[in-house]
């Protein structure tokens, strides 16, 4: 282990549901959990990384000083992030630069949510220049229409149909029976997905993840630390990436009503999806082939198969053809989701990242109970949210 | 009463409605939505700050599609109630972007595949106190010997 590499020495969440109550509580209670599995003491973490959450007032904001408050003032640095659904990645990459700077050695990320019901819709105000009011007043344009628009052209390019859809559900809701911080846990048929109501056509009901209450937190320390820590060889961060896009995004994202046109420069290398994975792996200097359990961001069941393909898992196209082998499922070549995914949480914003590392860190150390990938080594997890925020984390031990 | 674009300079109306986009007169990448005063090229290999105001592709391709089954939270407004669904398309055009638009009314998924060529059409959106609102919408383009099937 390098010495400035830097070592997960905890994890910890809050269980996913509609709880009811404040963000703090739940934040508050995965960063007690994440301290006490690393067995540090909050007085020896000097950084506090909040990821903000947007529908919780000005407490929401400045969630890193909020959560450090809530802790009992300590002392420590503090920072906030905001990136959509890579709130908790962009969190969790502060914290490894500044360890890895030597400006700080412990530090303590946290990201809680407490979200509304139905679609996510922006925030109040006649907004005629931001994109993310326009979509809704001119097009009505939610959510789950984004992901149907990808939905649909794996089906009608790659002959996708409804039933495989339905089947990465299927999946993840038996991968996510036996997560004790999962909202749903509850096996699921494909006729369960096929006869709930179409949201936007292809997608059904079930076939789209919810909004949560949750919170997940992360203890990161120098490689030093760790060691005096009598932790040799804990799991660590192999890689962070949280790239934005490259001239011209040709992919249609939210919340825009267009892409950049390639017309004059052509088109770019890679999608912002694959660049997203792509840096990732540059960091951390391997390669598809050497990951043996993803986490990825199913917003949708349809986008797992296109995370799958950005992450290089197998070629454009060939998403399907995997879970129809089983290759994607607990025993196969590739886990995918083995928490259960977002199919089984539902999505809580600024935690969600964050919960995907807690994930791989139970599975790199051969503790996810009910759902471990034997053997794991390496780890990745993959997000996409709104105006050109994305990450992809690489664990491994 | 004529409607009134629900947005101010993003269309033309009239019998051949366009988009209206800006192309920079430096590499000649074009953005829609327009851009407004003081905008400079996004292109981070251009230094272009002037822009033409110019008509996008009135056809395009179908990229993918989808509809609305439920009411949109607002800022969308409701133009019937009980509401009716409406398909939306993303639709890539010969200046090599692709503009989201819904389809024009009394057409739906069942009428729309990727790669399939639509057309640009103005409809109303809504009405508010001073009248209807317009937008553009993409309307699926027939083909001769095709008649028959719709």
């Amino acid at each position: 282990m390098s010495t400035n590499s830097v070592a997960v020495l905890g994890v910890g969440m809050h269980p996913w549901g509609k709880w009811g109550k404040s963000f703090v509580t739940y934040g508050v209670h995965a960063a007690r959990a994440a301290l006490a599995d690393a067995g540090v003491a909050w007085s020896d973490v000097d950084l506090v990384v909040g990821g903000e959450t947007v529908r919780n007032g000005y407490g929401g904001y400045v969630a890193g000083a909020t959560f450090a408050q809530a802790l009992g003032w300590n002392g420590a640095r503090v920072a906030t992030s905001y990136a959509a659904c890579a709130t908790g990645a962009q969190a969790l990459d502060t914290a490894r630069a500044r360890i890895m700077a030597g400006l700080c050695e412990v530090a303590l990320v946290v990201g809680a949510d407490t979200t509304p019901k139905g679609f996510l819709a922006p925030n109040a105000g006649e907004r005629w220049d931001d994109p993310d009011w326009l979509r809704f007043r001119l097009l009505g344009m939610t959510n789950p229409a984004y992901f149907a628009l990808y939905a649909r052209r794996r089906m009608d390019l790659y002959g996708a149909t409804q039933e495989d859809f339905a089947q990465v559900k299927v999946k993840n809701a038996r991968h996510g029976l036996e997560n004790p911080y999962a909202r749903y846990r509850k096996a699921v048929s494909v006729e369960d997905v096929m006869s709930s109501a179409v949201v936007s056509d292809p997608l059904h009901l079930l076939d789209i993840c919810a909004t949560s209450d949750g919170a997940a937190a992360v203890v990161l320390t120098s490689a030093d630390y760790a060691a005096r820590h009598g932790l040799a060889d804990p799991v660590r961060v192999a890689a962070v990436s949280t790239v934005t896009p490259t001239f011209p995004n040709t992919v249609m994202d939210m919340p825009n009503l267009s892409t950049d046109s390639s017309a004059a420069t052509g088109e770019p290398e890679r999608t912002f999806k694959e660049s997203i994975a792509y840096a990732a792996y540059e960091e951390a200097g391997i390669g598809p082939e050497d990951v043996d359990v993803a986490e990825v961001y199913d917003l949708s069941t349809a986008l797992e198969l296109d995370w799958i393909e950005d992450l290089g898992l197998c070629k454009r196209g060939e998403a399907e053809q995997l879970l129809r082998a089983g290759d994607t499922t607990l025993g196969g070549r590739i886990p995918v989701n083995p928490s259960g995914g977002l199919a089984c949480f539902g999505e809580a914003v600024p935690a969600q990242a964050l919960a995907q590392v807690c994930e791989l860190t139970w599975q790199l150390r051969g503790q996810a109970t009910g759902r471990q990938v034997e053997g794991a080594k390496v780890g990745i997890t993959a997000n996409q949210g709104l105006f050109g925020h994305g990450s992809s984390v690489i664990l491994s031990v | 009463m004529t409607a009134t674009p629900a947005v101010e300079g993003w269309f033309t109306t009239g019998a051949e409605p366009a988009l209206l986009g800006s192309r920079c007169t430096t590499c000649t990448t074009v953005y829609f939505p327009p851009l407004t005063a003081g905008a400079f090229c996004r292109n981070p290999a251009c230094d272009g700050e002037e822009f033409a105001e110019t008509e996008l592709s009135r056809r395009g391709r179908v990229w993918s599609y989808t509809d609305a089954r439920y009411q949109p939270p607002p800022p969308y407004v409701p133009v019937t109630d009980p509401f009716e669904p409406f398909a939306l398309a993303a639709v890539e055009l010969a200046e090599g972007l692709t503009v989201l638009g819904q389809v024009a009314d009394g057409y739906g998924v069942d009428d729309l595949k990727v790669g399939a060529e639509v057309e640009l059409v103005v409809e109303t959106l809504y009405a508010d106190d001073s009248g209807d609102r317009s937008i553009w919408r993409w309307k699926p383009v027939i083909e001769l010997g095709q008649e028959a099937d719709q």
